[in-house]
């Protein structure tokens, strides 16, 4: 396994160091979009680092990289998994996968792949494989969806013909219900009422002091406000490169 | 759920297959690990089918080796094995899911018949057990137990892909092939029989090699996806990174759905 290039802090969960990451499109005459450029930082335990930058400037692009949802070209982004350090840049398949499962957790704007089961089901299902039984695990879904304001009446439903906002706060109440060490939130709040936003934050509020290690993208200031401890601006790293 | 701790089950080595001078497929290499679901997708023609009968022992490679994990002798190359021992491996641990339902079933006998066979190729004698399980996965693949009787001639593509189905899961293999399960079916019904094939493979952490056209069915059931064009894998990743981060010029129109896969 890969160790720090320097040396590592025992609180620290991510350590990116010199990232880059461009686009090629190659059916539009090749055009090169260069996003990052030699992107380091790192996130402790207990943190929520605001990624701040202009429209277009990189922050879902860098935490798609995190994710190894995008591909990074140059760089290495270290993430701390089973306490051993892993280099998701060339990672094998299989490594990613376990990291997403027990280590990375995730909440994207929008909910991509709706299986046609149930929301309860759909918060419970992942549980079951993490040391919760059958009841734990139906009871765990319960409270999250609840803490979300999911109406009752929705929870044997499929998310598919949910509203936009439902949608999101079942996506948000899959990652929440488990205890991932990091946390990759990417505008977990964008389509909810103030009330649901509340609650949302008070999720991200209580991970983070739990030592849970928080990236994310937060387009409203007061959200930003209530969670994050850090700023690291997207924009300045790519003009200093 | 993929464990981490185990070995590859499959390892798939520089094979290539060609018919004549024709190139099947071309050098393809990958491994698969116990519960992991890979998704093959390509145009018409791209060497998906070819590459699949060979992986799945039902055509040997002009070059390369296929190597499974066999439960009590470890890995062993599965065109240097005897010809008992692959169809034993093909009837157990392995199960192949045709695009044809004629192709995996045996037309001319009952629905039950068709999943108690299997079990019996594998020396169950006891007529009531038999049923028993029979009846058991007919009910997991969401048959009408009605129909138990039944010739599949007689059902739906639906269901006879269910039985298909049925029929490879009753041996509890740790390996299935699954060759366009869901094309030629309504939309409806494809989407009903993606939901149980996805149910069924991560509940019971089987792996799977699937091969499709539809992106949409990678998208939803497998982990990892590979791209394949003339008979070569041209990209191969996580399932989310290929289709979100296409690399190769022809991934990315095909992802862009400029072209009818
Ligand atoms: N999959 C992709 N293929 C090609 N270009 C992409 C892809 N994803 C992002 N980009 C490009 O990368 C640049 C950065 O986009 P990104 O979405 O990371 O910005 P952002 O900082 O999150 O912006 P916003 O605040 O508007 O969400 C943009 O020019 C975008 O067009
Ligand atoms: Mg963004």
């Amino acid at each position: 396994m890969t160790q720090p290039s320097q040396t590592s802090d025992v609180e620290e969960m991510i350590q990116v160091e010199g990232l880059s990451k461009g686009f090629t499109l190659h059916n539009q005459g090749g055009i090169r979009i260069p996003v990052l450029e030699n992107v380091s930082f790192t996130v402790k335990r207990g943190e929520c680092v605001v990624l701040a930058g202009a429209s277009g400037s990189g922050k879902s692009t860098l935490l798609r990289s995190i994710h190894a949802n995008y591909l990074a070209e140059a760089g290495s982004i270290l993430v701390r998994h089973d306490e051993t350090w892993v280099d998701l840049v060339g990672a094998p398949p299989h490594l990613v996968l376990d990291i997403r499962e027990r280590t990375l957790g995730h909440v994207s704007q929008f909910l991509r792949v709706i299986p046609r089961i149930g929301a309860l089901d759909l918060v419970a299902q992942p549980l079951l494989t993490r040391g919760f039984d059958e009841t734990a695990a139906q009871r765990r879904a319960e409270e999250m969806l609840e803490r979300l304001a999911i109406p009752r009446a929705l929870w044997a439903l499929p998310p598919a013909t949910f509203s936009g906002g439902e949608q999101q706060r079942v996506n948000i109440a899959m990652t929440f219900a488990r205890d991932y060490p990091i946390l990759l939130l990417d505008e977990p709040t964008a389509s909810l009422d103030a009330g649901n936003r509340q609650a949302v934050i008070d999720l991200i509020v209580e991970a983070r002091d739990r030592g849970v290690a928080i990236v994310g993208i937060f387009h409203d200031a007061f959200v930003r406000d209530a969670v994050g401890t850090r700023t690291y601006t997207v924009d300045s790293a790519r003009k200093a490169a | 759920m993929i464990d981490r701790d185990m070995a590859p089950l499959l390892q798939v080595s520089d094979l290539s297959r060609h018919y004549g001078g024709q190139v099947g497929c071309e050098d393809v290499s990958f491994e698969l690990y116990p519960g992991e679901v890979l998704g093959v997708v390509g145009e018409s023609g791209s060497g998906k089918t070819t590459l699949l009968k060979c992986i799945a022992g039902l055509l040997p490679p002009s070059a390369g080796t296929v190597s499974f994990d066999t439960r009590v002798d470890g890995p062993r190359d599965i065109y240097a094995m005897s010809e008992p021992e692959r169809r034993m491996l093909m009837r157990t641990d392995w199960g192949i899911v045709f695009q044809n339902p004629r192709e995996g079933l045996r037309m001319n006998v009952s629905a039950g018949a068709n999943v108690g066979e299997r079990l019996m190729a594998v020396g169950a004698r006891n007529y009531g057990e038999i049923r028993g399980n029979a009846v058991d996965w007919l009910t997991k693949v969401e048959m009408d137990l009605g129909r138990i009787d039944h010739l599949p001639e007689t059902f739906s593509g639906g269901m006879q892909q269910r039985l298909q189905i049925a029929r490879n899961l009753v041996t509890q293999p740790r390996l299935v092939f699954m060759d366009e399960p869901t094309s030629g079916l309504d939309v409806s019904v494809q989407a009903r029989l993606l939901d149980l094939i996805r149910g069924l493979v991560r509940q019971l952490g089987i792996a799977c090699v699937v091969v499709t056209h539809d992106l949409g069915v990678v998208r939803l059931l497998s982990h990892r996806l590979m791209v394949m064009r003339g008979g070569r894998v041209v990209e191969h990743g996580l399932t989310d990174q290929v289709l979100d981060d296409p690399q190769h010029p022809y991934t990315q129109l095909l992802v862009s759905s400029i072209l009818p896969v």
